[in-house]
């Protein structure tokens, strides 16, 4: 196998990852874009086991006994939690293959230091390139940050974990910008040392300090803005890649890593767009900190308040219902019911939507997830765009477990959540509420919508309420 | 003839890639963002090759249980990345008969 055959298979498997992307325009071509990637993956190695037999000869064989050892195991783990995951769980099981992707950058990044001529970087003994090393450098770092932050991004999606850096509400100290920035400044400084000294010293402190950025980077955002974050060590994984693409000269490495780093930076942006932040607002953290205070002062207003018969009696006199999920639909796992209620609805001649904001749930997309899984046809999912001049002509809005994405005081100059793009719920005929109490959302905010003559708010697990209407309907 | 540095020739294929990434993710509908980044797990998994390098080409403790080890982490991203992102997209597409049917209904 010549090196320029090498070369060239690996221009193929590059362009099978781009056609991946390209599929998921549509849900139609989507799955045969994956299959493009699967493809590219396995072009990708098998000829990198073809590389190893021409590099390494007749020791090649136990060399590939380790790579077969390395891929059984993560493989297996891989492939089982495909398989088991809960679509829920997405964010969690994203994040968590964010920080499998930095963890290994820097393990490559280490392995690379070590032994520069295994993987064909200079001759055996010759020293790495200065070029290589600052690569490297970089490679490793990104790769040490996507790591630590990925895993402090898992704990606070999942929300089960004790200890206080897992949880949702933003770790805020005085001087923690300062701090960053020195961290920072000393990261790059051991970095410039390693590049001119190629010693192993600077090169573990820039690791580990790079390790606590990550960690230091992650904190103070708060839960809500978790889609932002997630986007964002998507990016950087992306960016963890194309460095050890840099540092090997690998130009597949630099592709797909810049193909995965654009994408993740673009969701950021799209994800911050739909909140009217900046990215280095949501990057600085702190919002939603001042959410306890604000739910206090929300219980003595009066709101009207129904039951499920009430609901279905509303919904079955409607002409046309637009359902608004929120990330409490998802806790509560009440996607099921839901679609089984719009079913019942349709069989009556009701006309039932879905409208979806940019980032309700904890991940881009993630409304969307849910709702195919609970085999909703993706033509009755409308994004806010397509749908929000509809609700004027609406007559029953169904809000379950959305609170901020609906909040009219997005509308209204000086809230902090002012011009934020919002679905207009509050033009509907009438609007249903469905929450667990009446606290307020991640932004803190009162919302004037659950206060309006035409709002009835239905307490309670969003799957007990929906399942309650789906019987009154009968 | 001078020879062109291989980091600037990576550089130029960094550049480019980045633009293709751009314009092809613009069009990916909002609808598959998660299942988008799901399957750019996969694919920044890439780091597989190096790591496969490592794993079978380093002689040292050192550089063989790091490159082992990345193999590892690496390839829970390869088989769930891309599992994960077929599992939802499967999703996506029972609703196609139904979908025409319900239009004809």
């Amino acid at each position: 196998m010549s090196m320029n055959l090498v070369v060239l298979l690996y221009l193929i498997a590059s362009v099978c990852f781009i056609q991946a992307l390209k599929g998921l325009s549509h849900p139609t071509t989507s799955r045969l874009g994956n299959l493009f990637g699967m493809v590219g993956m396995a072009i990708a190695a098998l000829t990198t086991v073809g590389l190893i037999y021409k590099l390494a000869g007749q020791s090649a064989t136990t060399g590939m006994l380790y790579v077969i050892g390395g891929v059984a195991v993560g493989g297996t783990l891989g492939a089982v939690m495909a398989k088991r995951v809960e679509m829920t769980k997405m964010p969690e099981l994203v994040a968590f293959m964010h920080s499998m992707i930095g963890l290994a950058a820097v393990f490559i990044a280490v392995a690379t230091v070590a032994e520069p001529w295994a993987l064909g970087l200079v001759n055996r003994g010759q020293p790495i390139p200065i070029g290589n090393r600052i690569e490297l450098f970089i490679g490793a770092f990104v790769g040490a940050i996507t790591f630590s932050g990925s895993v402090i991004a898992f704990g606070k999606l999942s929300g089960k974990y004790k200890f206080r850096l897992f949880q949702g509400a933003p770790v805020q100290f005085k001087g923690q910008h300062m701090l960053n920035l020195v961290l920072a400044i000393a990261m790059f400084g051991f970095g410039i040392a390693f590049v001119v000294t190629q010693d192993w010293t600077p090169f573990w402190a820039m690791l580990a300090i790079a390790f606590v950025l990550g960690v230091l980077i992650i904190i103070p955002i708060g839960g809500a803005d978790m889609p932002v974050v997630v986007s964002m060590l998507n990016s950087y994984s992306g960016w963890a890649a194309a460095g050890i693409g840099f540092s090997l000269n690998n130009s597949m490495l630099i592709i797909a890593g810049s193909l995965v780093g654009s994408s993740g930076a673009i969701l950021s942006y799209i994800m911050c767009k739909a909140m009217n932040r900046s990215f280095f607002n949501v990057i600085l953290g702190g919002f939603g900190q001042e959410g306890g205070a604000a739910a206090g002062t929300a219980e003595q207003r009066s709101v009207k308040s129904g039951s499920a018969d009430d609901v279905a009696f509303m919904l079955s006199n409607a002409d046309s219902v637009i359902i608004v999920p929120g990330y409490g639909l998802a806790v509560a796992r009440a996607q099921h019911a839901v679609k089984e209620m719009a079913h019942k609805l349709q069989a009556k001649g009701i006309q039932v939507r879905y409208a979806i904001h940019p980032v309700a749930g904890r991940m881009p997309g993630h409304m969307n997830v849910l709702l195919a899984e609970a085999e909703v046809p993706y033509d009755q999912v409308v994004e806010m765009e397509d749908i929000n001049s509809d609700f004027g002509q609406t007559d029953v809005v169904m809000v379950l477990g959305a609170n901020d994405v609906v909040n009219p005081a997005a509308l209204v100059k000086g809230t902090p959540i002012y011009g934020m793009p919002i679905l207009d719920a509050y033009k509907a005929r009438t609007i249903i509420v469905n929450k667990r109490s009446m606290a307020a959302g991640y932004a803190g905010l009162d919302n004037e919508l659950f206060y309006m003559d035409k709002t009835m708010m239905v307490f309670g697990d969003a799957k007990k309420v929906v399942e309650d209407i789906v019987k009154a309907i009968e | 003839m001078e020879l062109v540095d291989p980091t600037i020739t990576n550089l130029i294929i960094f550049v480019l890639a980045i633009y293709v990434g751009f314009h092809v993710v613009w069009n990916v509908t909002p609808a598959l963002h998660t299942p988008l980044m799901a399957v750019t797990n996969a694919i920044s998994a890439i780091v597989i090759v190096g790591a496969m390098l490592a794993a079978a080409l380093t002689e040292t403790p050192l550089g063989k249980t790091m490159g082992v080890l990345a193999v590892a982490l690496a390839a829970v991203n390869v088989f769930g990345g891309f599992l994960v992102t077929r599992r939802m997209l499967e999703m996506f597409k029972k609703k196609e008969p139904r979908k025409a049917a319900g239009d004809h209904a």
